[in-house]
Parts: structure tokens; C-alpha cells; sequence
């Protein structure tokens, strides 16, 4: 029964649906942390009774010791920042020169017709066999990285982002002509603000991205980064080195994403 | 009556142009909408209502033949014609007072003064309350009010409504019909209101025209006089020459389905 005293009395049978929803929430959340947890632990069993070959397969416990010893040989947070420093220059730069041709291509019918068929190669290349180039021209340091994660990112932006202004509605369009509107003024009180769902959701496109390029540079630069972790690991056989590597690149990826999310709710907010 | 004209078009014809050929939408227009008149605008579907209002409100200029408003010859959008569309077209990421104040803040005329006056409309009409409001948060009769008021706003003196009311359900439609009447009426304004909706037009217009098919031909023009207490649109369809009009243009529409 429920409780006739209180300021909202609701009915036994909305009190059920209620705890049948929170019931549900919580088995979800349980089903996610017991997977996770059962994962570790039987990791760590398997490593500890040499079923598996830990020298191989690495551990949570040593995975746990590499991160202390990289910490301790200062050298971790120097890995790490530099990765993700790479990555957000990678994105943010991707999502602003990407937002740029976008806006000229929109401008000029002509140039958007004369650059598809080169959007449409360049679109489906894959940038990493740029890689090569890229060092060979700029040298190898973070900007090839930098330039590795740009290229990535940047024609799926252009392609994403210039999609979002045609599909603004050109009654929208019209409204602000009768009002007697030029050029300049159409992109600024209607494509862009109508664009920006778009234009974050190609910032979550190019997060991504951005990883891709940056870990894929490190692998060919090859001189710091969680990227380059991975791959001197591999070479000389360390692989709890590897999975430290994976493991905080995993976390790392997962807050940046997350912090996205956080800054479209922020923008969004009149979207209800 | 000798009336000021404010809008005139002399034999105004107009062709669309695509790859598959030229299409003719309305063919040797001529009429002339005196101060303060309200005129409908009835036709078939398609017979190129719409293009009349967007040659007034210069989106697009005639084939030939001319149209003058204040007796200048139409060159782009003015600042003397208010244009309101089918829909709403409210933008959703602007509030309520941002999207009433659009049209000012495209001609660069947002002061104190303006915002004061925009204001002044939104308390008047009902939605001062709601000025910080989304769209989404508002009925479709109050989003079709901050609409007129965006178009109000600026100021203009003769008002294009296109199928304003198309989007509405009947009731709201009915009540929206009323409340603009009386707005247009009570600020003074000239209007031409585009309709598939005949007796929407009679009860707000005092004149009436009746398009052909496309190519759009001016086919009558109706003096509408009705005999009604208030002059308000709901009563004006109780009058009992409402009919006799309706069927006269029923007729002429000749509607074939």
C-alpha cells in the first residue's frame, strides 16, 4: 500500500511501473560492472594458474605494475598528454577547417559541383596510405600526426557538415528574404545555428577520427605517444607495455567522448 | 471612394524555367488593393497564388508587365511589405523574443525603442508571458501569433499572408482568423491574404478575386458586403449573403475531382 500521507500520493499500480523501470536500471548497470569485473578477475585467475602464458597474454596485476613504473620513470603523463594533445589539435582543427570549406562550398553552387567528384576520391581513400607522404614532406614529428589525424578527419567533416546546410529548410530560407536578407546574413542567423546538431555530431565523427590518425602517426613516427608505446612493445616483446598502452588509450578515448556528449547538451539546450 | 492605391500590378505574366521547359504561371495579371483593404485571393491548387504575393514582396520579378507598390516599381524586398509564410517557420534555437525580433535584426533596427514596441505587441497579443519561451514550449495558434508579430514587428504597411492558417486545425483556425482580422484592422494595415479556403476569404477579405487554373487568369473580382453585427469574421459567416457569395465563386472555381 502506499502511503496516503505523502505530498504526491501516487496510485499502486504507477508505484509498480516505476519500480519495474528503476528495477530494470539497475540490472543493466550490475550486468555491465559483474561482466567487467568478471573479466579482470578471471584474466588475472587464468594468468596466475599458467593455464595462459602471462608473458604473452599480460595481466591486470602487471598491467596495474607497468603504470606505477611508467609513472614512477615520469614518462607516463608525457606519453599520454602528448596522444591526447595530438588528438584534440587533430579534431578541433578537422571540425574548424572542415566547417570553413563546408561554408565556401555552400557559398558557391559552382565550386561545390566543380570539388564533388574529388570529395567523393578522396572521401573513400584510405588516409593512412598518405602516411609515407606525409613524413617524407613534413618530417617525423607530432606535426605529421597532427596532419595524419587532420586528413582523417577533414573530408568527412567537409561531406557531413556541407549535407547539414542543404537540408536547412528553404522556407526558413525564404522567410529571411522577405525580411530582405543578403548572403552573409542567411549563413549567420539560419545555416549556422540550424547546422550546429550537425556540426557537433561531426565533432563525435571526427573524435574518433582523430584517434585513428594520431595512433596510426605514432605508429609510423614512432618517437612518443601511446602509439608509439604499442608499437615499441610489440617490438620488443613487452606486451604488458601493449595493453598498459590499450588499456589507458581506452579510458582516455572514452572521457574525451563523454566530454562531447557533455558539450552538446550544453549547446543543445533548446532542444528539448 | 477615392482611396490612396498601394499595391498595383499591370499586366503581370510570369514563366518558371527547368530543364524540362517553361512553364507559365500566371498570365497577364492586372488589379490594383486601395489603403486599407483586405483582399482575398482565391484559385485551384497550384494556379500560382503564391507567385502573386512573392512578385509583390519582391522574391522574384515578373516575365513581364510591372508591379508597383507606394507607385514604385518593385526592385526587392521592402521595407513597406510584411510577408507571412504557410508555416510558422519559427526557429527553434531562438526564443520567442529572439524570433519576434528576427526581421528587425536583419534590417539592423534593433534598439530600445523597437524592442519596447516588440514587446509592447508580444504583451498585447497575448504572449508576453511566454517571451523567453522555445517554440516547441507553444501551441500552434500562439506560434502562428509570435509569426504575425515577427512580421508586424518591422513595421510594414501592407501584410502578404500565404495560407497562413493552412497548418492549423479547424477550431484554432477559425479563433487565428478572428484574432488577425482584428489586428490587421486595429493596426491599420493593408492585406492580401492567399487561400484554397472560400469561405475564409469571404469573411476576412472585402474584396475578393478569383483565379483560373494555371496560368493563373484573373477569372471575377467579388465586392464582398455582408451584413454583420461586428464586422468580426465568425460573424460575418452567419450573415445571410455569405452563401450567395460562396456559391458564386464555387462556382466559378469549377472544382473537378
Amino acid at each position: 500500500m502506499y502511503n496516503r500521507n505523502s505530498n504526491k500520493p501516487i496510485s499502486k499500480e504507477h508505484a509498480k511501473y516505476l519500480s519495474r523501470i528503476r528495477r530494470n536500471k539497475i540490472m543493466v548497470r550490475l550486468s555491465q560492472v559483474t561482466i567487467l569485473v568478471a573479466f579482470i578477475v578471471l584474466w588475472e585467475l587464468v594468468a596466475r594458474l599458467n593455464i595462459v602464458d602471462a608473458f604473452i597474454t599480460s595481466q591486470p596485476s602487471r598491467i596495474i605494475n607497468t603504470i606505477k613504473s611508467l609513472y614512477q620513470e615520469g614518462v607516463l603523463l608525457m606519453h599520454v598528454s602528448i596522444t591526447i594533445y595530438e588528438t584534440i589539435i587533430g579534431f578541433v582543427l578537422g571540425t574548424i577547417l572542415g566547417t570553413a570549406v563546408a561554408i565556401v562550398l555552400w557559398w558557391s553552387e559552382f565550386a561545390a559541383k566543380v570539388a564533388d567528384p574529388y570529395l567523393v576520391v578522396l572521401n573513400s581513400l584510405p588516409k593512412v596510405a598518405l602516411g609515407p607522404i606525409i613524413i617524407v614532406w613534413i618530417g617525423a614529428g607530432p606535426f605529421a600526426i597532427i596532419t595524419m589525424a587532420l586528413l582523417v578527419s577533414l573530408v568527412v567533416t567537409i561531406i557531413t557538415v556541407l549535407n547539414g546546410f542543404m537540408e536547412v529548410s528553404p522556407d526558413k530560407i525564404k522567410l529571411l528574404q522577405t525580411f530582405g536578407a543578403d548572403k552573409t546574413q542567411i549563413l549567420k542567423k539560419v545555416i549556422l545555428p540550424a547546422s550546429i546538431p550537425t556540426i557537433i555530431s561531426a565533432v563525435k565523427i571526427n573524435v574518433g577520427m582523430s584517434w585513428v590518425g594520431v595512433i596510426v602517426g605514432e605508429f609510423l613516427v614512432s618517437k612518443a605517444g601511446l602509439g608509439h608505446l604499442i608499437v615499441y612493445g610489440g617490438q620488443v616483446f613487452k606486451l604488458d607495455l601493449v595493453m598498459t598502452s590499450v588499456f589507458i588509450l581506452s579510458i582516455a578515448a572514452a572521457l574525451m567522448y563523454q566530454f562531447v556528449a557533455w558539450l552538446e547538451k550544453k549547446f543543445l539546450k533548446w532542444q528539448h | 471612394m477615392n482611396s490612396k492605391v498601394v499595391v498595383s500590378l499591370e499586366n503581370v505574366s510570369l514563366k518558371y524555367h527547368s530543364l524540362e521547359g517553361e512553364t507559365p504561371a500566371i498570365n497577364n495579371i492586372s488589379f490594383k488593393v486601395n489603403e486599407g483593404e483586405f483582399i482575398g485571393i482565391v484559385g485551384p491548387s497550384g494556379c500560382g497564388k503564391t507567385t502573386i504575393l512573392s512578385l509583390i514582396a519582391g522574391l522574384i520579378k515578373p516575365t513581364t508587365g510591372q508591379v508597383l507598390v507606394y507607385g514604385k516599381k518593385v526592385q526587392g524586398p521592402s521595407t513597406s511589405v510584411g510577408y507571412m509564410l504557410q508555416q510558422d517557420y519559427l526557429f527553434e534555437w531562438r526564443n520567442i523574443m529572439q524570433n519576434a525580433l528576427l526581421g528587425l535584426e536583419i534590417r539592423g533596427k534593433v534598439t530600445e525603442d523597437s524592442k519596447k514596441k516588440v514587446e509592447r505587441l508580444l504583451d498585447t497579443y497575448g504572449l508576453g508571458d511566454f517571451r523567453k519561451h522555445y517554440p516547441d514550449q507553444l501551441s500552434g495558434g500562439m506560434r502562428q501569433r509570435a509569426a504575425l508579430i515577427r512580421t508586424l514587428a518591422i513595421d510594414p504597411k501592407i501584410l502578404l499572408l500565404d495560407e497562413p492558417f493552412s497548418a492549423l486545425d479547424y477550431q484554432t483556425r477559425l479563433v487565428m482568423s478572428d484574432e488577425v482580422c482584428t489586428i490587421i484592422r486595429k493596426e491599420g494595415k493593408t492585406a492580401l491574404l492567399v487561400t484554397h479556403d472560400i469561405s475564409e476569404a469571404i469573411s476576412m477579405a472585402n474584396r475578393v478575386i478569383v483565379l483560373s487554373e494555371r496560368p493563373a487568369t484573373i477569372k471575377n473580382i467579388h465586392e464582398i458586403q455582408l451584413t454583420s453585427e461586428d464586422n468580426t469574421p465568425i460573424s460575418r459567416r452567419q450573415a445571410p449573403e455569405f452563401r450567395q457569395y460562396f456559391n458564386a465563386i464555387w462556382k466559378e472555381l469549377d472544382v473537378h475531382v
